[in-house]
């Protein structure tokens, strides 16, 4: 092939610059905060959130009646136990709901392609992946907190029990709600990483599920300590921690549970950060 | 203006763009033309920052796409018409885009007009035609009132209405003075509304001229005749000193002449003629005949006839795989 052949237009015309468009609009620095105000309106604005958060709202509140209710009917009384930790079915159940919308936060731009749009509106990744968290992780954080103390109340009318103290109030509605914003923000970050809704929302069900199934069917004597530490820190035990009934008596207590979500979370946040900076959309 | 540099990006083994350098001048609509695979949408896609290169760089006015403040405000593209969430209303796909730049929310409303979609607004833009989603695409490179807009093949799937449309909106674009880069691979597409022409295959650059010197270069213009008094009549022609082209299957081919003077040549030298005519290779012959070389998907051509038609092009060596990848 020979040489391209090249011929330039000339740039200046009678000493005028041919392009001269300066739109009325003013041009200022772009802040996280309008970013933000943009990904709100991302999420409010597609019905998988109204849906995976109804969904969600309707199982911590529904099972959590039904539980409280079939324990009312039951001969064994709660005794000196609080009727609180009964939460915890509904929140276990709930927690694939915020996996769920977690992962399509950002997955469901890569399935339709907005991820471009976004990405040439707001050509900083660190920003888009800030400002999505930022509103995913408060919306998940107000609304599970809520129904949870939503659904603590309604267990404690209905049942009688011990008086559940200060501290186990706000673990269990504060503390649930920081642990399930942050497992969706986990999950928004594994979307990120993987950039398929199914794939990352199978994923983050296998880290719910898989621990605690494996454990149990470890029976030889030489894997007990991997069993014993599957089964202190898979996620229903963390979360039954939250509820001061954990499953197997050692292992993380208190406020761990939220330590350790926030910590895995930072650190799979990081490489999606990285990997978002690095790769092609 | 955008000023492309020594471009280059390399998937695995495979370069899609090959050390591509040229500048986009404002207040012209500039064509970027190239056949199927030669990387335009790659480039336009480093031109954003959305893949990044292997090697060299872009700068709009001056600047690496992410030090541009609000970018939308420098320049709108439409990439695919597909870069939207379909469960999202149009309005609210556009009012998210401006939220994020802050662009005024009456704009979106004033963009939606421009394109027509005002009736449909509300409604999903799952559910949009092909003509919509590109209106709507539009909207989306319109909203931050851009001086640079980028399109990347945007009468794909359009119906002749929007064709025109398209065309008449990147014209009056340009004559505000906005610089236009738009993306094609239908030549005949381009010499309606391009001014300014950059065709590159296999990711190299293969022109970057003018569209009325492409034209004037590439469109040749001809007199085909035949006649069973061959010799006779090259011998006339020679003297009168005609260039002549001899093409294959015997036809006698002048360049720079009319019909009428070759006519007259005969019946003064007494030839008899079986076939004189004018003749003119179209722009899309010219155009083949440049990226034909690299062509990435060649398509057997089964019957055998030269798909070009242009007379006077053998037409590209459709179906040699031989020399695929080393041409260019």
């Amino acid at each position: 092939m020979t040489a391209p052949y090249e011929q330039q237009a000339p740039i200046w015309q009678g000493g005028q610059p041919l392009g001269s468009y300066v739109s009325p609009i003013p041009v200022r620095r772009a802040t996280l905060g309008d970013a933000v105000a943009s990904e709100w309106t991302k999420i409010r604005s597609v019905r998988s959130t109204m849906w995976t958060l109804g969904v969600m709202v309707v199982l911590m509140v529904g099972v959590g009646v039904l539980v409280a209710w079939g324990v009312s009917l039951s001969e064994a009384a709660l005794g000196a136990d609080s009727a609180l930790p009964l939460g915890f079915f509904g929140v276990l159940l709930g927690s694939i709901c915020v996996i769920t919308l977690g992962v399509l936060t950002i997955a469901s731009e890569y399935g339709t392609g907005m991820i471009r749009t976004t990405l040439t509106a707001c050509p900083s990744r660190g920003r888009v992946l800030a400002a999505k968290s930022i509103v995913f992780f408060l919306l998940v954080l107000t609304i599970t907190t809520v129904t949870a103390a939503l659904v603590g109340a309604i267990q404690v009318a209905m049942l009688d029990g011990r008086a559940a103290t200060g501290q186990e109030w706000v673990r269990a509605t504060l503390g649930v709600g920081l642990f399930m914003a942050l497992l969706g923000l986990l999950s928004l970050a594994v979307g990120s990483l993987i950039r398929h809704s199914a794939g990352a929302i199978t994923l983050m069900i296998g880290v719910v599920l898989l621990p605690l199934v494996m454990a149990m069917f470890m029976f030889s004597s030489s894997l007990v300590d991997v069993q014993e530490a599957l089964f202190e820190y898979s996620i229903p035990s963390q979360i039954s921690v939250l509820y001061d009934v954990s499953m197997t008596g050692s292992g993380p207590n208190g406020w761990d549970p939220v330590f350790i979500a926030a910590a895995a979370t930072a650190a799979v946040m990081g490489f999606a950060f990285f990997a978002l900076n690095r790769r092609d959309v | 203006m955008i000023e492309v540099e020594g471009l280059t990006k390399r998937f695995g083994k495979k370069i899609a763009v090959d050390h591509l350098s040229f500048q986009v001048r404002p207040g012209v609509v500039t064509g970027f033309l190239g056949p199927n695979g030669a990387g335009k949408s790659t480039t336009m896609r480093m031109m954003l920052d959305l893949d990044i290169p292997t090697g060299g760089s872009v700068r709009i006015d001056g600047k690496h796409y992410r030090e541009l403040e609000e970018p939308v405000k420098y320049i709108g593209a439409l990439l695919d018409a597909k870069a939207m969430h379909g469960g999202r209303s149009a309005y609210n796909n556009l009012l998210c885009l401006a939220q994020s730049n802050r662009i005024p929310v009456s704009r979106v409303n004033e963009v939606l007009d421009t394109v027509g979609l005002t009736a449909v607004a509300k409604q999903k833009s799952k559910g949009f035609s092909l003509g919509m989603g590109q209106r709507l695409g539009i909207a989306a490179a319109l909203l931050g009132d851009p001086e640079i807009l980028m399109f990347d093949e945007p009468v794909n799937g359009l119906d002749p209405e929007g064709i025109h449309w398209i065309r008449n909106l990147m014209k009056t674009l340009a004559g505000q003075g906005r610089t236009i880069f738009v993306s094609s691979h239908l030549m005949s597409e381009m010499a309606l509304t391009a001014e300014h022409l950059i065709v590159i295959g296999q990711g190299k650059l293969l022109a970057n001229t003018s569209m009325a010197d492409f034209i004037q270069q590439n469109s040749r213009s001809f007199v085909r005749l035949r006649s069973p008094q061959r010799e006779q009549m090259l011998d006339a022609l020679s003297e009168g000193g005609f260039t002549v082209v001899e093409a294959d299957d015997g036809t006698l081919e002048i360049d720079g002449s009319s019909s009428e003077e070759i006519g007259e040549l005969a019946a003064r030298h007494n030839v008899v003629l079986h076939e004189l005519s004018s003749q003119r290779a179209s722009l899309e012959d010219a155009f083949m005949q440049m990226t034909a070389e690299s062509v990435e998907y060649h398509a057997h051509s089964g019957g055998g006839t030269a798909p070009t038609g242009g007379p006077a092009a053998p037409g590209p060596q459709w179906g040699q795989h031989g020399d695929k990848g080393k041409g260019a």
